[in-house]
């Protein structure tokens, strides 16, 4: 059971191994083992994660740990879901790792060997407790773990990687010479290496076939009588088959103990905002900003108005002029636009001043207070099931909740009619002209449903960018904040050329 | 009610009229073995209460979920509900029956036997006696030589003990395979075998469906195959040159050509010669590719061992089981059950002994009109009425050799399941 040192006393049901975690918000139990080689506690780099942890560990680390190793998992997720060849996707995940949740080998110098290792258990102890809920998340924290965990075993220390297989004592049971002579063709068969040499040195394990289906079904083992002959060199399937068996039971377990879990209201929403945030795709490649404040920091509610009128894409644009012209928007309007500022870089507290002063004096500060208040905080993740909802991206304004009659929200290009499309266009971007053949490459564009071509267009014929360079290196919109962040950047390149050439000119009249 | 009886002439019981269903379900239907079959148990437990049926009404109306808590239940429900046919489902984490009462989700397939169907439409491109939904003794030659193939390789490859063949009643045949391990099979490892034993892969515009030998199709066949190919080639030889003669006619001829690596000289001189004399044999025919491609030994060994392996593969095509994979690789999938009456032809699905599935007729199995007439004139004969009865009445029709084979079926599976049930409880007394 889970045990947080509160004084609370609880009948322990200690022979439970679903999680033991002692929580002690004083003091940071990180021991003094310091720097140097692997300690006792962390012999290997690989980990099983069979005995749960049994350290104190402050609230902090709680949190962030698992929110590292969060980020790997999702990031491991949407990668999967790019259908990438598999030594690219693994070189991806490794590269990821590397930066996120770093976990050297025993031989690697200063390393913190003990510190990263903790730091890996713990995330992985406490995503447990958040993702045994529900067999749809159970089953893509497997898979995330699963492939996590493929990752470093395949890029592990030869050594060390046999020194950690032999501690887990697997029973697989050895096929002897003779049953390995007596089946010498058949075995032979299903190797890949032909020669005698490969054969006579290569040693087989038996086990039941289901225990190994990623074999079976691409025939590559020799099965007979139920059991499966495995080869050494396809040993990490058996390991993969182990690790991935034995989490899904230990996480049904866990599920199963979650309701007992006897804790101070500490845990319980730190637990609940790690798995609705996999589920939204935190730290997924949708839409990131470089760093917490926006990429060109700060956007404040007097300054929403100068950006939408130089960086907005034309989505955004429509948006933006409804509301100053008619001082209200529909709820998903409301939404596309809220969550876009909040990516431009717009804080909580500066998206509730633009709000209400966009509502201006059609509504009453009570009205504002009580029913929309609490909309733009809950999608700033502040009330609620307190998800950091993500910007919607292009694919999602394309397909998600069409704009009914009364709606402005959605994708100009996909949901204005080609009528009005040219004039919104023509009337918010001066450097397109009605009639113009760029007017008719964007329209046809639209008929051909490349709206992201169309959209493209626009912004490079309103950024004075040649044609087919998009948002640099060809790159086409896929999403608004990104339209936002490369107009901004343009700027800023911009401003600082005039800065330096006006510093040389400077530096030319001193000298 | 019996039905009425008339003096030496059969009645004409049509099995698309309820009372005809009716009736086989109150009096002829083997309800303790197939709960027995189900439930692996005397008393009830969660493989049959805990189990989905599917049940198929006048009107094409199909009513899912259905669960129930022992087998009297069953029956009175199958009496009252009279079904056309039923499916068989898996066992859930709850009672289907509740599944409006429980959370979303809470409802998922857990144990199932593994089964497996094959049916006679995936052979249609290959078989020249019938078409469409017609079955003949001969075309049965086709399911005769898949069930030998997959009955040894769950056997020996697999190690599985109780397998139970079922006649789908029109043109196909179904396996039940009822051994704990593979009850309790996920889905990721049924597909797994499926994949495994898969060969025929591809739709109608791919000639050659038999492609097993690595990407540069020139490894050797995987064990369990080699041992397919050699039971195979005497069915090959029997069915398919002898009996079907499917290389007979021009379309038949040139599909196999087609299936062969396309060298000019060999193919061509091969249908020239077939061109000039459209009465040559398929065993002729197999005769002269033979011929041919031996000729090549001497001079072009790369080639000659290329024909060679595609004539192996031109065997497995033709004769390899063509299993519908879809049916095995979830739990939740439904499958008719046995001893059900195929409402097209009337014949009961009756369990086929794999061992004389050569010897089976398709229309020698006994339909539900055969076996209502049988109980007429017993009951004539004996003069009883029926309640008096203590027997089952099926002893007194041909259903009788049927229920008894699965009787002795059922009984082995029992065993089984009692000795791990006896086995799991030491061990649970261990700790």
């Amino acid at each position: 059971m889970f045990r947080p040192s509160t004084r609370h006393n609880i009948p322990s049901s200690s022979s439970n191994p679903a999680l033991e975690v002692k929580l002690n918000k004083r003091q940071s139990g990180i021991g003094s083992s310091g720097n140097g080689g692997p300690s006792s506690r962390y012999p290997y780099r690989l980990n099983f994660y069979e005995r749960p942890p049994t350290l104190d560990i402050t609230l902090e680390e709680f949190e962030t740990f698992a929110i590292a190793r969060l980020r790997v998992l999702s990031q491991i997720e949407s990668l999967s879901h790019r259908s990438l060849p598999f030594a690219q996707l693994q070189s991806s995940i490794t590269n990821y790792t590397k930066q996120h949740l770093l976990l050297s080998s025993n031989t690697a110098r200063n390393a913190n060997l003990d510190e990263e290792r903790r730091k890996d258990e713990i995330g992985h102890w406490v995503l447990r407790l958040s993702f045994c809920r529900s067999p749809d998340l159970r089953a893509r924290f497997v898979r995330s773990e699963l492939a996590l965990f493929r990752n470093r075993f395949e890029t592990d220390d030869v050594n060390e990687r046999a020194q950690f297989l032999r501690s887990l004592e697997f029973d697989w049971q050895i096929v002897d010479e003779n049953e390995k002579m007596r089946y010498e063709k058949e075995l032979r068969n299903c190797m890949w290496e032909k020669k005698d040499d490969a054969f006579r040195s290569e040693s087989w394990f038996k086990v039941p076939w289901y225990t190994v289906p990623d074999l079976v079904g691409s025939r590559r083992v020799f099965i007979r009588a139920g059991m499966a002959y495995v080869p050494q060199s396809l040993q990490i399937s058996l390991v993969l088959q182990a690790f991935a068996s034995r989490l899904e039971k230990a996480l049904e377990l866990t599920a199963k103990n979650l309701p007992r879990l006897d804790e101070d209201d500490r845990l319980g929403p730190v637990i609940d905002h790690l798995a609705s945030s996999f589920l939204s795709g935190v730290a997924s490649s949708d839409y990131q900003s470089s760093d917490s404040e926006g990429a060109q920091g700060v956007v404040t509610a007097e300054m929403v108005d100068d950006v939408a009128r130089k960086h907005f894409p034309p989505c955004m644009r429509n948006l933006y002029d409804r509301l100053k012209r008619d001082h209200h928007l529909k709820h998903f309007g409301r939404l596309q636009l809220g969550l876009f500022l909040k990516g431009v870089g717009l804080p909580l507290d500066e998206a509730v001043v633009f709000w209400r002063r966009m509502y201006g004096a059609t509504m009453s500060d009570d009205k504002f207070n009580k029913e929309y208040k609490y909309n733009i905080r809950h999608s700033y993740g502040q009330e609620g099931k307190r998800t950091n909802y993500p910007p919607k991206s292009c694919q999602q304004i394309l397909t998600q909740n069409q704009p009914g009659t009364q709606d402005s929200h959605g994708c100009p290009f996909r949901h204005f009619s080609p009528e009005n499309l040219s004039s919104f266009l023509s009337n918010t971007y001066p450097q397109i002209d009605r009639s113009s053949l760029e007017m008719k490459d964007i329209l046809d564009s639209v008929k051909n449903t490349h709206y992201h071509v169309a959209c493209t267009r626009v912004f490079e014929l309103t950024h004075g960018i040649k044609k087919g360079d998009g948002l640099g290196d060809g790159e086409s919109v896929a999403h608004p904040n990104k339209w936002v962040d490369k107009s901004r950047e343009l700027e800023k390149d911009i401003i600082d050329r005039i800065k330096n050439k006006e510093d040389s000119d400077e530096m030319m009249i001193d000298s | 009610m019996p039905i009425p009886i008339r003096d030496d002439s059969m009645t004409d019981y049509d099995p698309s009229s309820p009372q005809v269903m009716n009736a086989f379900y109150r009096r002829l239907f083997p309800y303790r073995p197939f709960f027995l079959w189900l439930n692996q148990d005397q008393v009830p437990s969660k493989l049959f209460t805990h189990r989905e049926f599917a049940f198929t009404l006048a009107g094409d109306v199909y009513i899912r979920y259905n669960s129930f808590h022992n087998s009297d239940e069953f029956k009175k429900e199958l009496i009252r509900l009279n079904p056309s046919r039923f499916e068989i489902g898996p066992q859930y984490s709850a009672r289907p029956r509740d599944r409006k009462t429980l959370a979303a989700g809470a409802l998922q397939p857990q144990r199932r036997e593994l089964v497996f169907d094959i049916d006679m439409t995936d052979y249609d491109e290959i078989r020249t006696c019938c078409t469409d939904k017609k079955i003949c003794k001969r075309c049965w030659g086709y399911i005769a030589a898949a069930v030998k193939v997959l009955d040894h390789a769950l056997r020996e490859t697999f190690g599985f003990k109780h397998l139970l063949w079922v006649y789908s009643g029109r043109r196909g045949i179904h396996c039940w395979i009822s051994d704990q391990s593979a009850l309790d099979l996920n889905d990721e490892q049924r597909k797994s075998l499926v994949t495994f034993l898969e060969v025929i892969k591809g739709g109608k515009e791919q000639a050659k469906k038999v492609n097993i030998r690595g990407s540069k199709d020139d490894a050797e066949y995987h064990p369990v195959l080699g041992d397919a190919l050699e039971n195979l080639k005497m069915e090959f030889v029997k069915l398919i040159l002898h009996d079907q003669d499917c290389f007979g006619t021009e379309k038949g001829w040139e599909a196999l050509l087609a299936i062969l690596p396309q060298d000019r000289d060999l193919i061509g001189g091969l249908r020239r010669e077939w061109q000039s004399d459209p009465t040559r044999s398929s065993v002729d025919k197999w005769g002269d590719l033979q011929q041919a491609v031996a000729g090549l030994k001497k001079g072009n060994q790369l080639l000659f061992k290329k024909y060679e392996r595609a004539m192996q593969d031109v065997i497995l095509q033709y004769t390899y089981p063509r299993i519908d994979a879809e049916v095995s690789k979830h739990r939740n999938h439904l499958l008719k059950a046995p001893f059900c009456v195929h409402p097209g032809t009337g014949r009961v699905c009756i369990p086929v002994n794999p061992d004389q599935v050569d010897e089976f007729d398709p229309d020698t199995v006994p339909t539900v009109g055969e076996l209502l007439n049988q109980l007429d004139k017993a009951a004539a004969e004996n003069g009883e009425t029926p309640s008096q009865r203590r027997v089952e009445e099926y002893e007194q029709t041909s259903l009788k050799s049927y229920v008894e084979m699965f009787e002795k079926h059922v009984a082995a599976v029992l065993r089984d399941s009692r000795s791990t049930k006896r086995a799991t409880k030491q061990e649970g007394m261990d700790f």
